[in-house]
């Protein structure tokens, strides 16, 4: 039981990597494609109607993480409380300058709006890089089940370990590439001249940093986290996830160059799908493993007992569903590229 | 008491009560919305289109600051309240995560439609998305509410060897008899905040002497369901969540009353300062034997004051609590006389000529927010000392590694972030209010913003 909502909670997260990081990647990159208040109204209005829908993704995993794996949720949260809360910031100021931004038309207002949104997108990114990194690096868990993380140390690997160091700053900017890629993919599919082209460009030039930062991270998790190595030997299908992934980053390219905007943003999709499947594939069956491999919090000892986790099963199944049948209408309704009013006339 | 325990509770009392001023308008507003639409799916009236787009808006701005605000709650239980969740996170959890998977989806995805899709949508179709934000709000409340009364009356678990709180029961957890009450007196407080905000509305709007057929379209809705509400409010939901914490209870029932001294014939206290040193109450102002008679429906009960428990069993706050309740009785109390005159003003005609009530009308708008937040605050400072009631104590719950020092730092974070937001939250809410519906000879009525086409 635990290992199936292990694979659940896991296709939650992928799930919300995937649509959340169109519209953070479209954030992080708003300023540079889009120049004129026109343009802006098409970045944003290619993830207006649907941000709020994919962050859900973010509550309805945080949410079943907590009644499946509760010694996870307590010893995790409260651990990363602070990086934790910063990101809650930015969420905050990200969710209000999508929102706020276009009920006044004015020089001071939306500027201001757009600006937030791009810096608490692009901070979002980098942020939540550093938490995947901290879970596969293992975090100072002691025999209590908690430990507390400081925003940094001394950016070593050591046994006190800070959010920031050396290794995850190098997966934040990871995550913030593949976000402005994945981000850049998304706003070309879905706008029409001068953001079109910037978009497609950006696109192009984030690949090679995400090409060669892949390939480096990956060497390096190998030799930080040992639990990856083992599992890829003790089960070698398990190397069907990095094949999706470099088939999804070559697809991504293929596409730039055949310019066919949809498959390039689906191959971007495959990409991320099998960099996040890897780590879960490669960290099974530790949950958040420890410094100190005695400590790590696993699939079996964070789980919760199995009636609540049966019936969870049950609802669960159901509600998937309906939420995928909710988003498929969705995303049909809003399908096709975004078009917008001309440049508003201030006041 | 340590002081990081006191900063986490005043961070999550900060941050819930801030958080509930906007899901509360949105609950009550989405049945209004379906009431807009309803209305005129029957009359075929565009008026009643242009009345749903404009309190759609408003509801927009309102529903982004209460999801921003709402996503820092459920992290708080693990950030702030770690040892609480690792003991109870398999119970309230389901709860929890049943409100994302259930009511979220449903509320964001049709959300959009409604206010980015009319045109797509026909009419009919978009009378159905405003059906499904209301199901979803609603819904979402229920599971939060359900969350809430399991910590108020725990039921439908079991305790391992651990001391691990474990699921038993996933019906006895979701309809726990505690919910049932608690959730239809929550919804009444919300659906009392919406008309209370249309109404006034509605009430500016002719006083003013501007939009005057939207005023009378507000005011009329707003009396008509908000007059409903605040007599259920108090009867039967009100007077069936005190009888359950008079069974349950009985020492949150004695500090919400302030009565110290078991007694027969206990009075009911309408004024009056709790002492709690001398254990007393400062010029009291009484109804003899009433309460008796509202509890157990005889004069001569006795009814046990806090002088019958163990004072390490008492709410820590008694005079805060008691204020709570009574600030919330008395306003209930003020929604039924004002709510059922203005109903009666627009049964015998007078009502959209009467500057008086249309006055008080307006004036009403901030109370039904401080209703529902003393509301709140009874149900939770009455559950303390407990923070699942008779099983876990507030202090044992607290995240054990997260110092005072971390969490006022966050804390004073979500203060100043608040602040603005609340400010930029009343400066849109009010332009909206001043830029009024789409006059109704308009000739092309089209939804303000369209972003997508084919």
């Amino acid at each position: 039981m635990g290992t199936i909502w292990f694979c659940l909670v896991a296709i939650m997260i992928t799930v919300y990597v995937l649509l959340d990081g169109f519209d953070l990647g479209a954030g992080a990159i708003h300023l540079l494609v889009a120049k004129t208040d026109a343009e802006r109204r098409q970045v944003l209005a290619s993830v207006g109607p649907v941000w709020d829908g994919n962050e859900v993704w973010l509550i309805a995993g945080g949410g079943t993480l907590y009644f499946a794996f509760p010694a996870l949720y307590a010893g995790g949260f409260s651990g990363f409380y602070l990086p934790l809360m910063i990101v809650l910031w930015l969420l905050i100021l990200r969710g209000t300058s999508i929102e706020f931004r276009n009920h006044i038309i004015s020089r001071v207002w939306d500027p201001f709006w757009d600006f937030l949104f791009c810096v608490s997108s692009l901070l979002l990114a980098i942020f939540f890089g550093a938490a995947l990194a901290n879970v596969v690096r293992g975090v100072p868990l002691d025999a209590s089940g908690y430990f507390f993380e400081p925003l940094w140390t001394d950016f070593r690997l050591g046994e006190q370990t800070g959010i920031l160091d050396w290794y995850t700053i190098l997966v934040s900017v990871l995550a913030l590439l593949v976000l402005v890629m994945h981000g850049a993919l998304w706003v070309r599919m879905k706008t029409t001249g001068p953001v079109n082209k910037r978009s497609a460009k950006l696109a192009a030039n984030s690949w090679w940093g995400v090409l060669i930062l892949t390939a480096a991270v990956t060497a390096i998790t190998f030799g930080i986290q040992p639990q990856v190595k083992e599992n890829f030997i003790t089960w070698p299908w398990g190397f069907v996830f990095p094949l999706l992934a470099v088939a999804g980053i070559a697809g991504v390219r293929f596409e730039l160059v055949k310019r066919d905007e949809r498959k390039a943003f689906f191959a971007s999709c495959a990409y991320l799908t099998g960099m996040l499947t890897s780590v879960v594939f490669g960290l099974y069956p530790l949950v958040l493993p420890a410094r100190n491999p005695v400590y790590s919090l696993t699939v079996a000892n964070a789980k919760a007992a199995d009636y609540g986790l049966k019936v969870g099963a049950v609802w669960w199944t159901i509600g998937i569903l309906l939420a995928t049948g909710y988003f498929t209408y969705v995303y049909r309704s809003f399908g096709g590229k975004v078009v917008v009013a001309k440049d508003q006339t201030y006041h | 008491m340590e002081p990081a325990l006191d900063v986490h509770r005043l961070h999550f009392a900060f941050t819930v009560t801030f958080h509930y001023i906007f899901p509360q308008l949105t609950m009550g507003l989405a049945l209004l919305l379906v009431y807009l639409k309803t209305k005129a799916l029957r009359t075929n009236n565009e008026h009643y289109n242009r009345a749903a787009r404009f309190w759609g808006r408003i509801f927009g701005i309102n529903f982004a600051v209460g999801v921003v605000t709402g996503i820092p709650l459920e992290f708080q239980f693990g950030t702030n309240w770690a040892a609480f969740s690792r003991a109870a996170g398999g119970v309230i959890g389901q709860t929890l995560a049943m409100e994302g998977v259930f009511s979220f989806f449903l509320e964001s995805s049709f959300l959009g439609l409604f206010l980015f899709g009319e045109k797509k949508l026909g009419r009919i179709g978009h009378w159905w998305s405003a059906f499904l934000v209301w199901l979803g709000s609603w819904l979402s409340g229920y599971f939060i509410v359900a969350t809430n009364a399991w910590m108020q009356y725990p039921t439908g678990h079991r305790v391992d060897s651990h001391g691990q709180i474990e699921l038993a029961s996933f019906w006895a957890l979701l309809l726990n008899k505690w919910v049932l009450w608690q959730y239809a007196h929550t919804m009444l407080g919300a659906m009392q905040t919406g008309c209370f905000v249309m109404a006034a509305v509605g009430a500016f709007y002719l006083l003013t002497k501007r939009h005057e057929s939207y005023g009378r379209t507000f005011v009329k809705g707003g009396v008509l369901v908000g007059a409903v509400a605040a007599i259920l409010q108090l009867f039967p939901t009100g007077d069936a969540q005190g009888k359950l914490i008079a069974d349950n209870q009985p020492v949150t029932l004695a500090a919400m009353e302030g009565l110290f001294e078991t007694q027969r014939g206990a009075p009911l206290v309408i004024l009056g300062q709790p002492d709690v040193q001398k254990r007393r109450l400062d010029n009291p102002l009484q109804i003899p034997s009433m309460l008796s008679f509202l509890t157990y429906q005889q004069w001569t009960a006795n009814v046990r004051g806090l002088d019958a428990f163990p004072q390490d069993q008492w709410p820590d706050m008694i005079a805060l609590l008691y204020y709570s309740y009574h600030v919330m009785v008395g306003l209930g109390t003020i929604f039924i006389a004002v709510m059922v005159l203005a109903a009666l003003m627009l049964w015998l005609r007078k009502l959209y000529d009467s500057r008086v009530m249309l006055w008080a009308l307006m004036l009403c708008v901030p109370l039904p927010y401080i209703a529902n937040t003393a509301g709140w605050m009874t149900a939770e400072l009455g559950r303390q000392p407990w923070l699942i009631y008779g099983l876990m104590r507030t202090a044992h719950g607290v995240s054990p590694r997260v110092g005072a020092g971390n969490a006022w730092f966050t804390l004073i974070g979500f203060m100043g972030l608040y602040t603005v937001l609340g400010i930029l939250w009343l400066f849109l809410v009010y332009r909206e209010i001043e830029d009024g519906p789409e006059p109704d000879d308009s000739l092309h009525s089209e939804p303000a913003i369209a972003v997508a086409a084919d």
